[in-house]
Parts: C-alpha cells; structure tokens; sequence
C-alpha cells in the first residue's frame, strides 16, 4: 500500500540527530544501561552452570562453570518444567493474538469512526485501566470454580483476551498514524467498513500492534499472581513452577537459578526473533520519507 | 437494465438488475454498516471486560459485606463490619505504608531515568538496535526470576551486592530484615524490571515529534537541555500522563516481588516490613476469609483511584491533554 507508507511518512517525519551532547557520553552511558541490564541475566547464567559450594567462596565465580546440564536435569526431577513450557506458549500465545486482533478493531473504532457514545465509551475504557486485578481476584476465583475451569488453562486465557490497555494503546497509534483521507479514499472506492479494517487499518496498524502483541505475550508468560492463585503446581505455568523450585528449595540457590535462567531463555529467543522486527517497524516509520 | 458507472463502483453482485428499491436497500445496508460496526468493533472488549472484570468488581463489594468463607454454603451478612474491622487493624495501615513507601521509591527515579534514557536513544546511533534490545531485556525476564536473582544478589553473607560494597568498607547489610533496606531493595528489582519498558514507550511517542520543531528550536540556538524540556516533554505529554498513571497503578498493586524476596511468606518479613497491600489480601485469601479480603481490595481500589487521580492532575497541569 504505497497510500498507506507514504501518508505515515507525512505524519511521522525522519529524525535525524539532535544536535548537542558529545557522542561518546552518549555511548557510554547507554553502555552502562545495558552492562547492567544483563548482568543479572548473565549472573543467573553463572550460578546455573555451577554448584552450591561455588557460591559460598569470596569473591563469588564470575564465569560459568560446566555444571549446567546436570542442573536442568534435577530442575526436570523436580517440577514437571516440561508441561509448564508448553503450557505457557499455549496462554502467553492465545492472549497475545487475541489481544492484538480485538485492541486494533477496537482502536480504528475508537480512533477513526464516528458514533454516538464514542467519547465516554474511550474514557470507560481508559478507566477500567484504573481496575486492579487483585481487587476482583476473589470472585473471579470463585467463578472460575463454579466454570470448573480453575487447574486449566481456560482459567488464564479467556480472562485475558481483551485489554484496556491494548485498546487505549491501539486507539493512541491510530488515531496518530491513520490517515483519515486514506479511509476516505477506500469509502469512495466502496469499500465496506469491515473491508477498511482490513485494506487500510490493519497495514497501517502493523507495527504497533507487533509492538502490542509482544508486550502482550511478555506480561502473559510472566504473569505469577493470578496462575498461582488458580492452577494447581502438577499442571503449572513456568512461573509458578519457578516459585514452586524457589519456595521448596530456599537454600538451593543453584536449582532456584537453573529454572530461572530455563523459564527465561524462552523468551529471549522469542524476544530475539520478535524484537527486531519491532524494533525495525517502530524505526521504519522514522526513517522513510 | 444497463447499469451505471457509479454502481459498479459500489460493488453490485453482477447479474442483478438494479431496481431503484435495491438501491434503497443497499443505502440500508451501507448505513447499518457505518452507525453499527463501530458499536460491533468495540463490543468484544466490553462484553469479555464486563464479564471478567466488571462482574469480579462489583461481587467483590458484595463480598466484603459478608462474612464469606470459599465454600461454605452459609454467608452471613454483616454489613459493613468487615470496613470497621480494617481500619482499626494496624496490619491493614502498615500494608498501606508499605505500599507507598515502595510506590515512591520505585516509580519517581524509574520514570526520570526512563525519559532520559528515551531521549538519549531519539537520535541515529550505533548499534541502536541492540541498545534498544537490552533496554528492554529486563522487562522479559519475569518477576519470579528477578525476584530469584536479586534475592541471591541481595543475600547477606554470599551475596554480590555487598560483596561490591565492602570493597567501600560499607559493613553486610540484612537487606531483607530492615524496612528501609527492605524497601530499596524491592524498590530496585521494581526500576530494574520497568525502567527500560517505560523508556521504549517514550522513545516511541518522542519519534513522533515532527523534526521541523527541533531544527526551528536549533536554529533559534536553543541546547540539547532545552529542547528536551520545551519540546520533547511538552509533545510527548499524553505519553507521560499515561505511563505515570499505569505506573501508579500497577505500583499500588506490587506482590510478587515482597511475596518472593520473603521466601514465600505471606506476612511480608517476619515484622512484615515489606508486606504490601496486595499481599495482605492474598494472606487473608488464603485463609479463606474472603469478606476480609474483599473489604482490603475495595479500600485499595480507593486508595488507587485517588493517588492516580491527583498524579494525573499534577501531570496534566502545565501543557497539552490526555483525550
């Protein structure tokens, strides 16, 4: 859709440099962000490749050791982390599709369309931002009972398949990026309003939603509270396996570790593979025009 | 019957003869169209919200004025003794501190360091794909995990933050028996985790800021300082309101994070130094005392709708708006 790039390059022109602030302090400092960004990362990595003897020494080992496969396996021996891997591409999946179809229908509703009750709908849905989650935990327990649905997976995906969030965020993009002659353009051509969501929207919607849909998928697969409360620790998530492996095994830092460093690995490739794209697609939209 | 130009463009099914009242009919069809699909687009999220959100909210007040024990057939109706109850419970007012205590610690340093971070990135530079990455790498590591590592890190005698600071003569510091030290340590696991999400969600709305501004700002001599304090803030402005509210609210909301550097006690510490308000409720959870629990949800809920309220004043105030 040429349309399309060329009226988001109109409304979001290229950035380049800001002058001031010598280069290298620029540098530097965005070094140190990222040094201590991973060193946790890094240090969990350490400890997981080492044994528990190791970690009582002065100074503490810095580089990892070769104990690591033996510690995934007695990870393995001890929660069934294979069962909740699955599980949690399963829900942190589902969540993250879901939540990036119905934010971006949503959003060109909110951001582009016409109807009654438009404004104060928005701000219901900029207010239900404000709802805690603990706050309706309790009952959403018990319906979950009463749904037979508390140990599964339903549990955790159906409730969270909207966002407030997602649709503010998607609404914030459009409204923005969505050229309304464009849309005016595809109603002169006879396209349907579902046929805009389509053609115009979704393209145009692209990058954000990417964005969405992977911080969508990140807060679902590292969502504790609501899984703990629910599920049971025979059919887990990864994180409430992780809290299971650093509840049951308080002093053993190294098995703690290992699963940590297990239940993460995951989702940095994901963020690897994901993370470029959206990166690209946040940077595409400065560059061009 | 020939059909005309501009019905073909309206997509008409061919081999239908176009009748003046078929015109009419997809005159119909073409305003259902444009008065209800946006009513449709935005029917999912309000009937699912309303389902597993809305509902959940309003019982929880039904709830906390009962005496409610999960399972039992019999729940008596107290009124709102459970409210009584909570206010005069000293747990209940330093849950409440706690919260705030850490809310402040971890939020107001994590947003300024985000902004700038943001700025620092709005600009070509090496390598800013994986900067960017690793802005953002903390952010994926879960909250069980951050809480797992630092907790090691944070560790009296092994650990490798006091390690580093004896080599400044500082002496072991309990991180996890005083309040204070309890409080900056979580507060630090929080900014570690969020800072650099934060700053992505900035960067992108500072890309948005047309460029013109800035060279107008260069040419008029205004520095690097200036132009981020006149105009990227001021542009970037419903971000700001946005991510200082969220921030609030999910500061309010904090767990995981006492309920994991507690070695999964429910009391925060073993003076509940560090029990937070979310954590109070999830203790009185497990102990099936849900009106007790419902009651402590309501109050929080008060609690987070007047601090977001006044952050959003205060935010709001100088220049542009949320909607």
């Amino acid at each position: 859709m040429t349309g399309t790039t060329a009226g988001r390059a109109k409304a979001r022109p290229a950035r380049r440099g800001t002058p001031g602030a010598p280069r290298r302090l620029i540098y530097l400092t965005l070094t140190a962000v990222a040094f201590f960004s991973a060193i946790p990362l890094y240090y969990s990595v350490v400890v997981a490749s080492r044994d528990n003897a190791a970690l009582a020494e002065v100074p503490p080992p810095l580089v990892p050791g070769g104990n690591f496969f033996a510690n995934v396996a007695r990870v393995f021996d001890t929660v069934p982390f294979g069962l909740a891997l699955a599980n949690s591409v399963l829900v942190s999946g589902s969540i993250a599709l879901s939540v990036m179809f119905f934010s971006t229908l949503a959003g060109f509703a909110f951001a582009k369309l016409r109807f009654r009750g438009r404004n104060a709908l928005l701000l219901l849905t900029v207010a239900t931002m404000m709802v805690p989650t603990q706050l309706g935990i309790i009952p959403l327990y018990m319906l979950m009972v009463k749904l037979e649905w508390t140990g599964t997976m339903y549990a955790l995906i159906v409730p969270a398949m909207v966002s407030a969030f997602g649709v503010f965020f998607m609404t914030q993009y459009l409204s923005r990026a969505l050229p309304t002659e464009l849309l005016e353009a595809g109603r002169v051509d006879g396209c349907s309003t579902w046929g805009l969501f389509w053609h115009v929207v979704v393209p145009v919607a692209r990058p954000a939603a990417a964005v969405l849909g992977m911080l969508t998928f990140m807060s679902a697969w590292n969502d504790y509270f609501w899984p703990l409360v629910v599920l049971t620790p025979e059919n887990p998530t990864v994180q409430v396996a992780l809290s299971t492996l650093a509840a049951g095994y308080v002093n053993d830092y190294v098995l703690g570790l290992t699963g940590t460093a297990l239940g993460t690995l995951p989702l940095v490739i994901v963020f690897g593979l994901l993370g470029k794209q959206i990166i690209g697609g946040i940077m595409q939209g400065a560059v061009k025009g | 019957m020939a059909t005309r130009a501009p019905d073909r463009l309206a997509a008409v099914p061919p081999g239908k003869p176009v009748r003046p009242h078929h015109r009419v009919r997809r005159h119909l069809v073409h305003q259902l169209d444009v008065k209800g699909s946006p009513y449709a687009y935005v029917a999912p999220f309000f009937l699912l919200f309303s389902a597993f959100g809305l509902f959940p909210l309003a019982y929880t007040a039904w709830v906390s004025l009962h005496e409610w024990v999960l399972l039992s057939e019999e729940q008596t109706f107290v009124g709102l003794d459970n409210f009584r109850t909570l206010l005069a419970d000293d747990y209940f007012w330093n849950a409440t501190f706690n919260t705030l205590s850490i809310g402040v610690l971890s939020t107001v340093p994590q947003l300024l360091l985000a902004i700038w971070l943001a700025h620092l990135l709005n600009r070509p530079l090496r390598a800013q794909t994986f900067f960017r990455v690793t802005l953002l790498l903390p952010n994926v590591t879960s909250v069980v995990a951050v809480v797992v590592i630092f907790s090691q890190l944070f560790g009296r005698d092994f650990g490798m933050i006091n390690w580093v600071l004896s080599w400044f003569g500082v002496d072991a510091v309990p991180w996890n028996e005083g309040v204070a030290s309890s409080h900056v340590a979580i507060s630090i696991m929080i900014m570690w985790r969020w800072t650099g999400y934060n700053a992505l969600i900035f960067l992108a709305a500072m890309q948005a800021v047309p460029r013109e501004l800035y060279e107008a700002a260069t040419i008029d001599g205004a520095g690097e300082f200036t132009q981020l304090r006149r105009i990227t803030i001021p542009m970037i402005k419903p971000t700001i309101v946005f991510v200082v509210i969220t921030s609030t609210i999910g500061a309010m909301q904090v767990l995981a994070e006492p309920l994991l550097f507690g070695v999964y006690t429910l009391t925060g510490g073993v003076d509940r130094q560090y029990q937070t308000l979310a954590l109070f409720i999830y203790e009185n959870f497990i102990k099936l005392d849900l009106g007790y629990a419902s009651a402590i949800s309501w109050m929080m809920f008060v609690f987070i709708v007047v601090i977001a309220g006044i952050n959003y004043l205060i935010t709001r105030r100088s220049r542009g708006g949320l909607l």
